[in-house]
This record gives structure tokens, sequence and C-alpha cells, in this order.
């Protein structure tokens, strides 16, 4: 079994967010990039299977669509324990060319499953992972939250009101994972990263893809509003607040 | 000049800040309460690669240079100490000395298992009447022919119990003084060896210390590092780049108290605004930021030099005074920023002080660095 893990580049989660020319575009000065935390899930939860099931998984490919300022976090998915990695020379400004161009490289080749992060922490799209299962016509599930291989069969939980919906499908498949299909992420070991530079690091043109949406500028959400402290013992002003003010009971 | 630190050195830096933070981190209070070896964090920090860090591949290490070890050692000693003590142990002293002076017979039997982290290695050097004053071995081995017989007593060993590999220092020649010194390795699991009690301790009181007692223990003589009367030699020689680790160290609890004064500086509320917008509490995180700067630097200088094979001893034995004096300043004035939390334990940094003052102790006193320093000058 061959598997794709597809990785994006992101800001870290602690990110301050500024903007700068007149908010149309994001400021990166000073930002620290690192692999999207559930393509990080994701990529920890292949390896996994892989450590456990050596026969059954034959190798992890990464997949990223970015420019060359995208490798070390590529070169971080590979000091995790990916085998190789492919960068799609591009700087996509909707998801629509990031599928696209993930979809024209999985075309060319055979991958049994390909794993997407439910949405990435930058723009928070959820889109990645369905529209490149449409536009190679495979099926997907997304919102899993477990994901194995039992005698060859593919075993998914996915998180439904109320429960989880336990299922199977055929593979090749498009896998969109969310928390709970691993436990944590891995640390890389320091023989991971060592061996990281000597991992192969495939380099791909891009397909000519127009975008489907323009950004036109990013509002800073509102700043919250003061916060008001009630007294324990005075119930009845709370619920006049609640009531009159914030307006939700 | 380059400052930049490459690709690796900064996926070091941030593997080790992750480890930190999500296992040594949770659970670090009550280790330290109840004194407890922190052993299932060991081994998984033994499993990425830690404890072998600058130790040639091709006996198991990771191949890394010193500045990654710096890189790592203050990340893991901002939070667990402990920890970060075994690691600066077994990469600085027992591996390095190891792998620097050992026969290859002598790495392929002990290295290879101690820098892939399958067992944990011991230093000991120290001893009830020979701490600072190093040439005072009390500690005999006895040229029996084809074997040594040691006998003596050394203290403050840090892991002595969950080390399998011991390097001991004890004196064969007394008349010769410091050069009828040698080095062994020697099996923790030999006849003969016994350990005293876990050491309660100020700080750091979950890392593993006892005093070691030899009584007749045969040691082969293929297990003596170094030529005849090599020991001292090679105790100042690995002690050189433990210096580094221990700066690196107090480097680390530095920065972790500093960090975690801003934090609360920027929270905590007096006079009707946040106490960083006080001139006094600002000044003194400015203080501790030129200081820890200053320590950092001191650490990579030398570990540079170590990783360009130029001399490193007088720099290190800058870098290990330096680094473990300000983190005693420091950590006093996080505490001092932290006010009454800052004297209980839920905000560490009370911990990071009673830590801090064992830098300025072990692997040299600040004296003993200054005595370095000074002779080095005045020569």
């Amino acid at each position: 079994m061959k598997i794709l893990v597809c990785i994006s580049h992101v800001p870290d989660t602690t990110t301050k967010i500024k903007f700068v020319n007149n908010n149309t575009t994001f400021d990166t000065t000073g930002v620290q990039w690192v692999v999207n935390p559930w393509d990080e899930l994701a990529l920890t939860r292949a390896l996994d299977i892989k450590d456990a099931q050596p026969g059954v998984v034959e190798s992890i490919t990464v997949i990223n669509v970015g420019g060359c300022e995208t490798e070390p976090t590529i070169r971080k998915a590979l000091a995790m324990g990916a085998d190789k990695a492919i960068r799609v020379n591009a700087n996509p400004t909707d998801s629509f060319i990031i599928a696209t161009q993930l979809a024209e490289v999985i075309k060319k080749e055979s991958f049994d499953v390909i794993f997407c992060g439910i949405e990435s922490c930058d723009f928070n799209g959820s889109t990645v992972g369905g529209m490149l299962a449409e536009i190679l016509n495979l099926p997907s599930v997304s919102a899993l939250s477990f994901f194995d291989i039992e005698n060859g069969e593919i075993k998914l939980k996915r998180e439904i009101d109320g429960g989880q919906e336990v299922i199977t499908t055929q593979t090749p498949f498009v896998a969109i994972v969310q928390k709970g299909i691993c436990k944590e992420p891995r640390i890389p070991s320091m023989r991971g990263i060592m061996g990281a530079r000597a991992k192969p690091l495939q380099v791909v043109e891009a397909a000519a893809v127009e975008p489907l949406v323009e950004f036109v500028s990013y509002e800073y959400p509102k700043p919250k509003a003061a916060c008001k402290r009630v007294d324990p013992e005075n119930v009845k002003e709370l619920v006049m607040l609640l009531h009159n003010e914030a307006k939700v009971i | 000049m380059n400052f930049d630190l490459t690709e690796e050195q900064k996926m070091i830096q941030q593997a080790a800040k992750d480890f930190a933070e999500r296992e040594l981190l949770p659970g670090i209070i009550e280790r330290d309460e109840k004194a407890e070896f922190p052993k299932e964090q060991m081994k998984k920090l033994a499993e990425l690669g830690f404890l072998g860090m600058m130790t040639d591949p091709k006996y198991g290490g990771g191949g890394m240079d010193t500045i990654s070890y710096v890189l790592a050692m203050e990340e893991i000693s901002k939070h667990d100490s402990a920890c970060a003590v075994v690691m600066s142990v077994c990469n600085s002293l027992v591996n390095w000395g190891l792998e620097t002076y050992g026969t290859e017979e002598q790495k392929l039997k002990y290295l290879v298992p101690l820098a892939s982290g399958e067992k944990i290695g011991a230093f000991l050097l120290s001893e009830p009447e020979a701490g600072s004053d190093a040439t005072s071995q009390r500690t005999t081995a006895e040229d029996k022919g084809d074997y040594y017989l040691l006998n003596g007593t050394k203290n403050w060993i840090t892991n002595a119990n969950c080390a399998s590999t011991y390097l001991v220092i004890a004196q064969t020649n007394p008349e010769k003084k410091h050069k009828g010194i040698n080095a062994f390795i020697v099996e923790k699991s030999w006849p003969g060896i016994t350990l005293g009690p876990h050491e309660k301790k100020m700080g750091m009181r979950s890392s593993d210390t006892h005093s070691v007692m030899f009584n007749d223990v045969k040691v082969p003589k293929e297990n003596r590092i170094g030529e005849d009367g090599f020991g001292f030699t090679f105790a100042m020689k690995t002690l050189d780049g433990g210096r580094i680790g221990i700066a690196s160290q107090a480097l680390g609890i530095a920065s972790g108290a500093y960090e975690r004064a801003i934090k609360y500086s920027k929270e905590r509320k007096a006079f009707g605004t946040e106490i960083a917008n006080h001139q006094a509490v600002a000044f003194k995180i400015a203080d501790m930021a030129v200081k820890i700067e200053n320590a950092r630097n001191l650490c990579l200088k030398s570990a540079w030099l170590k990783d360009q094979h130029q001399p490193y001893g007088f720099a290190s034995a800058m870098a290990k005074q330096y680094a473990a004096d300000i983190a005693m300043e420091v950590t006093t004035e996080a505490v001092q920023i932290h006010g009454g939390y800052g004297y209980v334990s839920e905000y560490h940094v009370e911990r990071l002080m009673r830590e801090a003052k064992l830098t300025q102790i072990y692997e040299g006193t600040s004296e003993v660095q200054k005595i370095v320093i000074s002779r080095t000058i005045l020569k």
C-alpha cells in the first residue's frame, strides 16, 4: 500500500496575525512556519500504521503545493519519518488551485490512500480534501477520527452527532482526518532530523490553473467586549444581563 | 560571522521544546515533590535520541554538532532539569569520553548501547573528600596483573541507580599523585558495588543521585581507558565538554524563569495596570534578557569552538561560570516578580531557583571556573 499525505505550510498556531497593504496581505515578518497540525496528525497516523504493519505499507510520501520557502516544513515531515516528498512549485491563492495541483500529481502516480487534514489552520477552508476527491473521482471520507488496516481491509470511524459511524471503503480513496486520529503528533527523532536531508524531495512544475476565487481584503475580528463580573450570590443580575444585554436567554 | 541556525538545528530545538512541553512539564511539580525519577520520560527521551546526540551514527548516536546539543539542553532545562542533567552526563561526559578515548572494542561494547539510549551512563569522579580538588582521589584501583581491584566511595553521583555503565576515576599509583590516576569502565551489576540512599537535595530532587561504594570490585584490564595514568587528563578533558552541558542547563533554567516572568507580568495587575507596565518590573525583565543573551552567546561560542576542533576549555569555563551565576540571579528575580505566587510551587519559578543553585556547584563550582579562567589569562 502506498500512502500520500498532503501537507500545508502554515503559520505556527501562536502567531500574532497582522495584515499589511491596506489589509490585503498577510504580514509574514517574523512568522514561524509549521506543518498544518491536522496534516501532522494524518502523517503521524500513517507512520504509526507503517511501524505496526511494515509489510502492508510500502511507502509514505508527503506532498505540498508551495514555493521553495515551504521546504523546511516538508523536511520536518521527512524528519518525522515520511520516505519521500513532492513539492508542486506554485503559489496557490485558493483551495481549487491546491486541489487541482495535487490531483495532477496523483493522476501520474498511484496511491492507495490519500490523507488530508480536515482543515488548515491558516485559511480554515476545509475544502481541499473534498475537492481533491471530486477532481479525481475517488471516494472520500471526512472527519475521520479512526483509521486502521485489518487483514488488508480499511477500518474507519467518523464522528457524527451523538456517536461514531463505523465504515469501510475501497482503495484508492481520500481520507480526511480530524483530531482523534492519533494521540499526538510525532516528535521527530534526532536520527530522523539528521536523515531528512538525504531523503528525496522532488520538485514538480505546476499545471496552469486559474483560481476560482479572489481575496479582496482581510478584516480583524471585533475586539472582545469588556468582561462583566457578577457576584455569585446575585443570580438575578446575571439573568438580567444575559436577557437584556447578551440577549442569549 | 553567522548567527543563523541551520534547518536541522532549528528542527532539533523545536523537537526538544515540543518534548519538554508535552512530556516533561506535566507532572514536574509532583515528581519534584516526591523526588521521583522521570523513568517513563527518560525512556521516551532516549528513544528520540537525545542521550547520544553528538556520538557518531556508527556507534548509535545522532551525529549532531555541539550547537544542536546546547539548543536541546536549553529547551529541556526550561522545564525539567532532572532530565537535562541525565542528558548532560550521558552526552558530554560518558559518551564523549568513551568515543574520544575508548578503544574500538570498548566503543562497540559500551558506547553503542549508551549512545542509542538503550542504557544510561554515569561519571564517577567526586568523593567525600575530593570535589573541586579532583587530584585527591581516595578510591583505589590496585593493579593485580590481569585486573584492577577497585575500593572506595564516590559521592553525589548523578544517574547512579538508573545507569548500567559507570566511568570511574580512581588512584592506581598514589606516589605518582594525579599522574597515577586511571579511568575505568565499570558495569554497575558487578559484585562489590553498593549504592547509598537517594540524596535528599534542595533542587533537582527527581534526579537520581546517590553515593556509590566499591568493595573489592574486579575490573578487567581491558576496561581501563587510555594508557596507565591517563585518568586525570581524561577526567579534565571530559569535564571541559561537560561544562558546556551544564552551562546550557543553567541557561535553560534562566530562560525558563524569564519566560514565565514575562507571561506573569503581562497578566498580573497591580495599581490598575499589568505589572509589566511598572518600570521596576520592566527593568528587571530587561536585565534578565541581557544576561540570558550573554549566557546563550557564551554557550554557543564554546560549542562552536568544540565543533571547529579548537580549544574550548577557557570558553566553556566562562560559559559555565556566567550561565550558572546569572541563572541564580534571573530565577531569584523571577520569584520576586511573581511575589507570593513565586514562592509556591504552582508557578515553577521557586523550583527553577532551587535548580539554579546546583549549576553553580556541580561539574566545577563557579569558583573553580574562575580558577580555570584566571589561570588561562595570567599564565
